[in-house]
């Protein structure tokens, strides 16, 4: 066992955080400037194998970013692209498609997402309506995908759909005809899209991988429900701070907030979330090569507690601000969204507890739809 | 970095499995599933401090040269993780744990050459003189006085919530002897033999059932000065690195792990599966497990930090305040599973000297846990005293 950050590891987390507080002092929000600035740091081809154009590291590695991001509250397609777009394919590509597209992501030329939620499911996904219908020699794609984080940007989409009883995803551009985009903004930041696809024609060739690919896309969307974990851990550290740091500023009664007691085990039970929220992220990142269950228990276990320590000390960092709290002024509502949106983000607590549940045989197993 | 034991750790795992297949009695196993107690009493416990006194194993945080194994922190979490999972007795590691540290640290080589062989083998039973009925939080308000007479202390005072007095021959005793400064200033530690005249002991039951801890009163009692650890006065500086330890040293979540265990086995044949309620308490159980997940982390977290020279600081306060806190919604689930089986109330101690004609013995104890651990975020520096601690780490005024 050994738990300690390797030199390049710690050299990594310093440079992204200094990096990060940089380009939030610089106020910069231009998304392509960001974009090129990730690839020329390496950021982009971190998690990539070295033969397509990549660094070689761990998922692991990405947490040391997204902890970063999570601090500065970054809102970039990372995941989408790096994490999830890219995990797919390098787990289900064909070495073609693997070929060509992963060393575009790790150059910053393409951004990728993943079109897989539907409407009436809540973070499952044993029924996908979207389906792919041979005739005439094409493959045709029809149906409706929410929540498409990064869609607007992304130059591939990858879409889930039904291949007669099967389920299959396919590599779609973003500008084929049939697909169109609607657009919203993100709670917290970044933007999703309700992805419409009608009469898209596609070549036998655009599928990613031959068989189901369920077992594929449950690994890799542990994979990024980690690294947001992480990302949320950036989150409370930054509201940690901030609210310590007014707690020993702000005086009432003629003394600092934080001379109060009910206020200072406010602040000690924020830490103690915190220090919980870094054990179970690292666990969740330590775990994700184990056995399915294992790997289910350690991502579910993590986002449920992460979801539940996030909440609270977002909710006492905006108590202990008293109104300026729940004001735009300061940056502490921002937070706040951001964690909604993270426990929202890929089934909430309920969902992660039942995951857990299950796989600690504790709960009977899902009856197939 | 990565969770996996190293082929070294492995195959010490091993050794260790093997030590505890051979030693390990049916009787100790079958006494500790039956003990709801902080920890094991004397004819519980010490059979297993014995076996594990043959292999040198009874004080895995002592360095060798004291007489420790030389175990790394690793080694001493799958240590404890395996006894937990054997279920060996719990023991009750005053001396070893809290009284060792202090003496070999500032003790004289007199004092060690006579007390820590007598821990190691098992010969000496320690309780820890602190609090008083006067001083249990605010700890340094104690004022049991010792006045120096000739080559002794003449003591005098009560001390309170003294668990094991009445098994222990040694008691490790915080006093007062010198009044005229601040507080903190003016604390000695005294090393009392238990049988020095003068000490008397009353039992305190607490609720759970249990005969643990009592209140010691000491009526002019004779301590020679050779017995004092370090110097007059500068007691409060030990009794902090002693709570240190106390707080820090120990590793709680291969325990916790194993009494979640227990009662989910017994939520399988307690509810009808799929049923709302065992739905809902499957649930609840998870969140707690996903608690005990996140405290394992921490400790093995602290402990690779531990490997690598670090001092553990607030979080050792961070693991006392949330292994309390975990153990009682372990117990408090182990209640729920119990449903109208918690109605049972047992009058004789200990549990595993007396049949129960209405409780399965896999339920016997649940309950008499449950409030027993309620003890669990007063003791050892109360949970509102944690909080203080990890409130003055992030550098509050």
């Amino acid at each position: 066992m050994d738990l300690a950050l390797s030199d390049e590891q710690s050299m990594l987390r310093d440079s992204a955080e200094r990096w990060v507080r940089d380009w939030g002092a610089g106020g910069s929000n231009d998304q392509d400037t960001l974009w090129a600035k990730f690839a020329e740091l390496g950021w982009l081809a971190l998690p990539l194998a070295e033969d397509q154009g990549g660094l070689g590291g761990s998922i692991l590695d990405t947490t040391l970013l997204l902890e970063a991001f999570g601090r500065g509250r970054l809102s970039t397609p990372y995941v989408e692209t790096v994490i999830i777009g890219a995990g797919l394919i390098q787990s289900l590509g064909s070495e073609k498609q693997r070929d060509v597209i992963l060393p575009a992501v790790a150059n910053g030329e393409q951004k990728l997402t993943f079109a897989h939620f539907e409407r009436g499911l809540r973070g499952g996904a044993s029924s996908i309506d979207t389906a792919a219908v041979t005739d005439d020699g094409s493959l045709w794609l029809n149906g409706t995908k929410i929540a498409v984080i990064g869609a607007d940007a992304a130059s591939t989409l990858i879409v889930s759909a039904r291949v007669s009883d099967d389920l299959g995803l396919f590599l779609v551009p973003r500008d084929a005809p049939g697909v169109s985009i609607a657009s919203y903004s993100m709670t917290g930041g970044g933007d999703a899209s309700t992805v419409t696809l009608k009469n898209v024609r596609l070549q036998s060739t655009d599928r990613l991988g031959s068989g189901n690919p369920s077992m594929a896309i449950d690994a890799v969307m542990d994979a990024a429900i980690t690294v947001h974990c992480a990302e949320a851990v950036g989150m409370m550290s930054a509201l940690l701070d901030a609210t310590s740091k007014y707690a020993q500023t702000r005086e009432q009664f003629g003394k600092p907030l934080a001379a109060n007691q009910s206020v200072r085990f406010k602040l000690a039970d924020m830490a103690v979330a915190l220090e919980e929220a870094r054990s179970l992220a690292l666990r969740a990142a330590l775990m994700l090569g184990a056995s399915t269950s294992e790997r289910i228990r350690a991502v579910a276990g993590a986002k449920a507690g992460i979801g539940r320590g996030a909440r609270r000390v977002a909710e006492l960092a905006i108590q202990l601000h008293g109104a300026m709290g729940v004001t735009e002024e300061l940056t502490i509502g921002a937070y706040y969204k951001r964690v909604v949106a993270f426990d929202t983000l890929y089934g909430g607590i309920d969902h992660q507890l039942v995951r857990y549940a299950r796989a600690s045989g504790r709960l009977a197993q899902q009856v197939a739809a | 970095m990565t969770l996996d034991f190293t082929p070294d750790e492995l195959a010490f795992a091993a050794e260790v499995r093997v030590f505890i297949t051979e030693w390990l009695t049916t009787e100790a196993r079958n006494g500790h599933a039956l003990n709801p107690s902080v920890a094991a009493e004397p004819a519980l416990g010490q059979p297993w401090v014995q076996a594990l006194a043959t292999r040198g194993w009874t004080a895995p945080g002592w360095p060798v040269e004291a007489g420790g194994p030389g175990w790394t922190p690793t080694q001493r979490w799958i240590f404890e993780n395996e006894c937990a999972r054997a279920g060996a007795p719990y023991l009750w590691a005053m001396g070893e744990r809290v009284v060792a540290p202090v003496i070999i640290r500032f003790g004289t080589d007199a004092q060690k050459a006579f007390y820590l062989p007598r821990i190691l083998s098992g010969q000496d039973h320690w309780c820890q003189g602190y609090s008083e009925p006067g001083a249990g939080s605010d700890l340094a308000s104690l004022k049991t006085s010792a006045m120096r007479d000739g080559d002794n202390y003449l003591v005098n005072g009560s001390k309170i919530w003294t668990t094991h007095a009445h098994h222990a021959n040694r008691m490790f005793t915080l006093v007062r002897t010198d009044a005229s400064g601040s507080k903190q200033e003016g604390i000695s530690v005294l090393l009392i033999d238990m049988d020095t005249p003068g000490i008397t002991i009353r039992p305190i039951l607490t609720i759970g059932g249990d005969h643990e801890v009592n209140q010691v009163f000491l009526d002019d009692v004779r301590v020679p000065v050779a017995n004092r650890i370090g110097e007059e006065g500068h007691g409060w500086t030990y009794a902090k690195y002693l709570l240190e330890f106390e707080r820090g040293g120990s590793i709680a979540s291969p325990r916790l792990r194993v009494a979640l265990e227990q009662v989910a086995t017994l939520a399988i044949s307690a509810f009808v599966p799929e049923t709302p309620e065992q739905i809902a308490f499957a649930l609840r159980l998870s969140e707690v497990e996903i608690d005990i997940d996140a405290l394992e982390m921490t400790e093995l977290r602290i402990l690779s930090s531990l490997q690598s020279g670090e001092n553990p600081g607030a979080r050792s306060s961070f693991m006392k305040l949330r292994a309390a806190e975990i153990r009682q919604a372990v117990t408090q689930l182990g209640v729920d599973v119990l449903g109208s089986e918690a109605l049972v109330w047992e009058h004789e101690r200990p549990l595993y000297d007396h049949n129960s004609t209405v409780l399965d013995d896999t339920k016997r104890a649940l309950l008499p846990a449950h409030l027993n651990a309620r003890a669990t975020t007063i003791y050892g520096g109360s949970s509102e005293m944690q909080r203080e601690i990890i409130a003055r780490s992030l550098s509050l005024a």
